[in-house]
Parts: C-alpha cells; structure tokens; sequence
C-alpha cells in the first residue's frame, strides 16, 4: 500500500530559501542545499524547491541552486516557477529535478500541459494550482438565517484560480480547471489555498475534498500549515501528500516529529530508518 | 578508482538524478549511445522515463536494440530503471503495436484506477506516485524488503521464467524489481529511493559480476 507523504517546500530566491504570507514580505529562511538535506535526514518523502524570484538573474541562479541540492538529494525533488516552455522544463530536468512543476504558462496556454507530458511523461509534469475561495455573492439575511439544504446546496462554495504570484485572479473554476490539467497531461496536482497560505490556519479541506473528488491524479496539499493535526485532516480529507514550508523552517517540528504524529494517528508513513 | 559505468542516455530520463546517485557513491558514470559500449561496458544501466513506443523508436533509431538484447540475455551486469523494466517485455498496454526488447513474452499492463474491495468498489490514483514498499524474494542476490519511490502508470504483473521477482502491491502485485545473473530491473527508482536505494545500487555494482566470462549462461536464475 501507497504511504502518505511529507514534502517540505523551499520558496527560493537567488539561492536562498526565503518566506512570506501570501507571497509577500519575503524573509531569509536558510541554504536550500542545507535545508534539503537535513529534511532528507529527518524523514521527508519529497523535496519541492519554488522559485519565486521575478528575474532572469533569478532564474539562472535558481539552475545553479537545483544542481546543488541534487548533488546531496537521494529523495525525489519536484521543482516550479517560472516553466513557460518545454525547454524551460528541459533545463530544470538536466539540473535534476524528478519532476516540473507549472502554473501561470498552463492557465495561459493549457496545450502546454500536453507538448510537456508528450515529451517527458505524465508523471513528471505536476500542476500547480493556486485557488481563493470565491466571495459569496450579496445574501439575503432571511435566506441566510432559514438556509435550507437546498438553497445552500444551490449556492456551493467555489474557488478560482490566481497566477502571477497572486496579481492575477481569472474567471476560471479552480475544481473544473484540476479536471482539465489532468486531461491535458499532468500527473500530478499541488494545490495551494491562496487564502490560508502562510496563516498557519490549516488546509483548505473543503478545497481539497472537491478537487481530489474531482481528479484520478494525486493531489498535494499546501497552504495553511501549523502543525501535525493540520497534515492528518488534509490526508484524511483525501490528499495523497502534504507539503508545508514554515513549520519546518522555524524548527517547531522536525519531519520526524510530523511523521511519527501521522504514524500515531493511524496515516501509513514510510520507515526510513531500515535500509538494509 | 573503482571501474566506471555506463548509463545509456535516452535524451528524456531523469539523467541528471541517475548520475547524482552514482556520484555521491563515488563511482564514475558515462553517458552513452554507443553500440560499442552496450556491448562491452562492464556495468550498464537502462533508465527509462516516457512511453514504452517512444523508448523504443528511440533504442531502435540509436541501433541498440540487438546488442541490448544479447547482453540482457546472456545476463551481463545491467541495471535497468522504472520503464526499463518494462522494456524487457514483449509489450505494453500504453503503446499497442510497439514491440518491446522482449528477453521474455509479457504485456504490460496498466495499474488499476477501479477496485473491489470487501467493503466495495473504490478508485485508485494513477500514476502511483511515492513510497510504496517492496517484499524482497528469499535468497536474493540483490533485494531485500524496504520502502521504494515508484512514479508509474504500468507494471508487469507476471513474474517471468526464469527470473527472482521483489514485489509490491498497489491494487494488484506486481514485480517491484526481477533480477537474473547480474541484470537487476526494478519498477521503482533506486536513484530516488534514499539509503534503502541507495544501498541496492552500491550492492549490484559490487555483486554483479564484472566480466563477460564469469556471467552464467542464458537462463540461469
């Protein structure tokens, strides 16, 4: 049986690992080559690096921060940001990344999903979606306070899709654009609730139930985070991994603390600690 | 300076990654598309990303397919990953008409997204992507039980003649890895599957047998 897994996310910028709520006021957060491999060391299934560096000097030392951590990873590693095109995606590959990850390109141009999995395979091209919940439209207070299952059945909640670092919120359907990637070729989906990013809130779960409903792929949770009863709701909500950034950068819990919690509470981890 | 090995180069294989793992253990790897070296080298690895007919056209453009077969037959040192395995079949189910490297008669088929369970019908991701662990057959020459990265939508599921098989189960058993003389095939990926993977090449390229005349003969187990 498939184990769950615990992926901790490096946002990079010019070869540092940086943080910020909601995208924004980044901080220094460590050495990506540093912090990967003690999350190795500890117990993480995977390693997603994203680059949220906004230049092409960023861009060239995000390949140059790729090699690195590669040369000290033994664990799978998905990296994203900035892929516009199937050479985008190349470079990341020869860098050493397992799998690429793409978000703003697809949503523009959704063929690209198809030209990256034709050339490299499903299992490599991995979506990421960043989804808000969509604001509920005027109430009417007597509707609100009668609510029947009907009427808020008839009004469900939705969320669409934002690119460009969260500048850009597109009149697309986050659940109906998850069916969609996967048709179109990607394998995998990370799905991050722009709206609990950085709040240490937790998962989105509602987000998570519909889009793992929706979808035959895998799906990684991200966004909202704070500690190891967050991860087991999202996996109980039907994720398959997920992946958390600054519960693990400011040391409040080691992956190892995570993974023993998720064993605890019945979740199927991997047991690093055998190898022969 | 231990003996070098080869790594086929198949342009769309996560290469970078394979020859990371060799280098953190200290043994030097080559990338090639040459006859010559498909042949010869002591030490040969087939990793594989893709389709099973692209892999194929690709093989057969570079002109190795003969001499990939003989070396697999004749069980030289070989190490083929993920839809290397898969190649050694006759064929797949993801690319119907495609003739595989076929060492034995096999399709490849696809893990099941549909289930029946005790409990009822229930659906299953596909591709399978993580940790999924493997029973190692006794009396193993290179496996033993331990959790593998897998990322794949197809598996054999026959053991084939001839041939030890590790196993995992995602919805049906497959073989996690078959091994026979000193070619090593695993459905996972060693490269990406920590120390336990780590471990496992370390352990083929020490146990393999590094020369042409200490390799059994054709259908030895």
């Amino acid at each position: 049986m498939l184990t769950s897994r615990v992926i901790p996310c490096l946002d990079c910028r010019d070869g540092r690992v940086v943080k910020g709520v909601q995208f924004q006021g980044l901080r220094d957060a460590g050495d990506p080559v540093e912090l990967a491999a003690r999350y190795e060391a500890e117990g993480a299934d995977e390693i997603v690096i994203l680059d949220v560096s906004a230049t092409p000097q960023g861009r060239a030392n995000q390949t140059d921060t790729i090699k690195r951590v590669r040369k000290v990873l033994s664990i799978p590693l998905t990296v994203g940001g900035g892929v516009r095109t199937s050479d985008d995606a190349k470079r990341l590959l020869d860098a050493g990344a397992d799998k690429v990850g793409v978000n703003t390109a697809a949503v523009l141009d959704p063929a690209l999903l198809t030209k990256l999995a034709e050339r490299f395979g499903r299992q490599c091209i991995v979506i990421a979606i960043d989804a808000a919940r969509t604001e509920p439209p005027e109430t009417n207070p007597t509707r609100k306070r009668g609510a029947t299952a009907a009427i808020v059945s008839s009004q469900p909640t939705s969320w669409h899709v934002v690119i460009r670092s969260g500048e850009d919120r597109r009149p697309l359907d986050a659940i109906e654009w998850a069916r969609n990637a996967t048709h179109l070729g990607a394998g995998e989906i990370l799905l991050t609730s722009w709206d609990r990013d950085g709040t240490k809130a937790g998962y989105d779960l509602d987000l998570l139930r519909a889009v793992s409903s929706a979808v035959t792929v895998p799906v990684i949770a991200s966004g909202g985070a704070a500690g190891p009863q967050h991860l087991i709701e999202a996996l109980q909500a039907g994720a398959d991994a997920v992946l958390a950034a600054s519960i693990f950068h400011d040391g409040h819990y080691t992956v190892r603390q995570v993974k023993e919690a998720l064993a605890k509470a019945g979740v199927r981890v991997r047991d690093d600690t055998v190898t022969f | 300076m231990p003996n070098p090995l080869h790594i086929i180069s198949t342009g769309t294989a996560n290469t970078a990654s394979v020859l990371a793992a060799w280098e953190r253990l200290g043994i030097e790897a080559i990338l090639t598309t040459s006859e010559g070296d498909v042949r010869e080298a002591p030490r040969l690895v087939l990793p594989g990303v893709g389709s099973f007919g692209a892999a194929m056209r690709l093989l057969e453009a570079e002109g190795l397919v003969p001499a990939l077969r003989e070396r697999l037959a004749s069980g030289r040192p070989t190490l083929c990953i993920c839809l290397g395995l898969q190649l050694l079949a006759s064929a797949s189910d993801e690319s119907p008409g495609a003739r595989g490297l076929s060492v034995f008669k096999a399709t490849v088929s696809r893990l099941p997204d549909h289930l029946t369970t005790p409990s009822g019908p229930t659906t299953q991701r596909v591709p399978q992507l993580g940790w999924n662990h493997v029973e190692a057959p006794k009396g193993s020459r290179f496996l033993t039980d331990g959790f593998a990265y897998y990322a794949n939508s197809y598996c054999l599921r026959e053991v084939p003649q001839g041939w030890n098989a590790a196993t995992t189960t995602y919805g049906v058993r497959f073989c996690a890895a078959i091994e026979r003389a000193g070619v090593l095939a695993c459905q996972f990926h060693p490269e990406l599957s920590g120390r336990w993977g780590a471990a496992l090449l370390k352990r083929w390229y020490d146990e393999s047998p590094s020369n042409h005349a200490n390799a059994p003969k054709k259908g030895a187990a």
